[in-house]
């Protein structure tokens, strides 16, 4: 609107103040999303920073799970999942699977025998286009209830004060179970004897739209064989690779994947919580391991066994590590796709 | 002046404001979604890919529409470095708007992930995986963002400079019909 009384050099003087108060409220109204002005925010960044071991992160390589090998193979579903998902992956068939047998560990080069956490990662790709991806662990239960209690259990096992473990677990007493199967739970001498869990619950939505939450797990066909850690240590750093790749050599290595139903009321929110033994479970399919690739020059190296790729008829519970476990691993992608260079591949493109 | 049009066609202010709140809204759950572990992360990420594609499609038909229709005319009175920074701009903005989303498809086909829109709906990728072309792509992805963003605020401070101090018609040009602006173009 004009206004004739006011000098236009006044005038135009307030019109600058207030542009310029106009574009730094839009300035700071972005930093404050980014998340500048609140240093207490967890981010994907801090989380995984607080992964990496006191000399620093391995360069090139996963924060965390940092060693591991590739294997390939199939899953072979039989049908009985249709009940609860109406994802392809459930309908009986074979489907082409990608995956990674790690160690939860950020040092790629720590010996087989010191890590006391194994895991699997596992990529099922169906022919309309769609994949699941899991990250599954051989603890039956993850070892505390939110991500930013995992964040601060991070910080105290980092952390140069004596107590600190003492005052975390004091504060989050879920860990003593974790600390429990830590030193009950056999060792064994190989990946094809570990039962691996995903640990997170998600939810299955069948073809009418019906809704189940549920956990799931790969029972191993092989029999567990108990070895002690000081045995295992003697059978040199890299023992879990060699064994695997002899032992798929000698012939495939299968796994049943099944999937446990919740009860109206189990705690879905919370994975450091275990279900009871009595719930519904359903073995919808195997997986057979069929070849194994060294991670460097390996089909799964480039891979984020990111646990949120769902076909459509899974989706994300109330749990909220599924979201956390998404950020901070494609904050590690990023960071280690960045650093090909630190972690060159062998072969140049001559191995299929 | 001559006969030319004063303000911008109403298919073109629509496609302006439109893009306006989708673009804004896309930066902002950008930065947020990348800066959080929290549930709302997934919420975030699950808007940001099909809003971007969005933004891709109504682009690419802005520019159809902006080289059929043209612009109004800048004042003749306006001195040749702002004509010479508001013709860039709009270079700029048409480049970012649509090499943004692409940079975004291109970086997730890169790495491997699924390029979801909604439901089962997916995109095909549109680059071979690869680490070195994800790690290029998302650093330009990340960057040109702020440097997006930045033009933003430019363009808004420009804006309301023509509507304020200038009051030469610019800002109505995009902001309001053939008379309704309130304000005549400055003589």
């Amino acid at each position: 609107m004009p206004e004739p009384s006011r000098t236009p050099s006044r005038s135009a003087l307030g019109s600058l103040v207030m542009i310029a108060a106009i574009v730094a409220g839009g300035a700071t109204a972005f930093a404050y999303t980014a998340g500048w002005l609140s240093p207490q925010r967890l981010t994907p960044d801090k989380m995984v920073d607080a992964l990496a071991p006191p000399g620093g992160p391995a360069l090139g390589h996963r924060r965390n799970h940092a060693k591991g090998v590739c294997f390939t193979g199939v899953f072979d579903a039989n049908g009985a999942g249709t009940a609860l998902s109406k994802a392809q992956v459930f309908a009986a068939g074979q489907y082409p699977a990608l995956g990674r047998f790690n160690l939860g560990t950020p040092d790629p080069h720590a010996a087989d025998a010191t890590v006391r956490v194994r895991g699997l990662g596992l990529q099922i790709a169906t022919p309309d286009g769609q994949l699941w991806r899991s990250a599954m662990i051989d603890v039956p239960f993850f070892p505390v209830a939110t991500p930013q209690a995992f964040y601060d259990l991070l910080l105290a096992q980092g952390s140069k004060d004596p107590n600190a473990m003492k005052t975390f677990a004091g504060a989050h007493p879920e860990i003593a179970a974790f600390g429990g199967w830590a030193k009950s739970a056999p060792w064994t001498g190989s990946y094809a004897e570990e039962r691996f869990n995903g640990i997170n619950s998600f939810i299955f939505v069948d073809g009418s739209g019906k809704e189940s939450a549920v956990r799931w797990s790969l029972v191993p066909a092989a029999q567990p064989v108990p070895v002690s850690p000081d045995d295992l240590a003697k059978r040199g750093p890299d023992f879990l690779e060699q064994e695997i790749t002899d032992r798929v050599h000698g012939g495939p290595q299968r796994w049943t994947l099944r999937v446990t139903v919740a009860n109206p009321g189990d705690p879905t929110a919370d994975p450091s919580k275990a279900w009871p033994d009595d719930r519904h479970t359903v073995e919808v399919g195997t997986l057979t391991v069929q070849k194994i690739e060294a991670e460097q020059d390996g089909p799964c190296r480039d891979i984020n066994y990111d646990p949120t790729v769902l076909p459509s008829g899974i989706k994300t519970s109330d749990d909220p590590f599924p979201a956390a476990r998404s950020a901070a691993y494609a904050k590690s992608f990023d960071r280690r796709t960045a650093e090909a260079q630190d972690y060159p591949r062998t072969a140049t493109g001559a191995k299929p | 002046m001559t006969m030319a049009r004063q303000h911008f066609t109403p298919l073109q202010r629509l496609l302006h404001w439109l893009m306006a709140i989708c673009i804004l809204a896309m930066l902002f759950i950008g930065v947020g979604m990348v800066s959080t572990v929290m549930p709302k992360y997934l919420t975030l990420v699950s808007i940001h890919k099909p809003l971007g594609i969005a933004i891709l499609v109504l682009a690419l038909v802005r520019l159809g529409v902006r080289l059929r229709d043209g612009a109004p005319a800048l004042p003749a009175d306006l001195p040749e470095p702002m004509k010479l920074a508001a013709h860039l701009s709009h270079y700029a903005f048409y480049a970012l708007m649509i090499a943004m989303p692409l940079i975004g498809w291109g970086m997730l086909s890169a790495a491997g992930y699924p390029i979801v829109l909604f439901g089962g709906v997916h995109l095909p990728p549109i680059l071979p995986q690869s680490d070195g072309l994800h790690a290029t792509l998302w650093t330009a992805h990340y960057y040109l963002a702020f440097a997006f963003f930045a033009l933003i605020l430019l363009h808004l401070g420009a804006a309301l400079f023509h509507a304020f101090v200038r009051r030469d018609g610019v800002f109505e040009a995009m902001a309001s019909g053939s008379s309704a602006g309130g304000v005549a173009p400055a003589e």
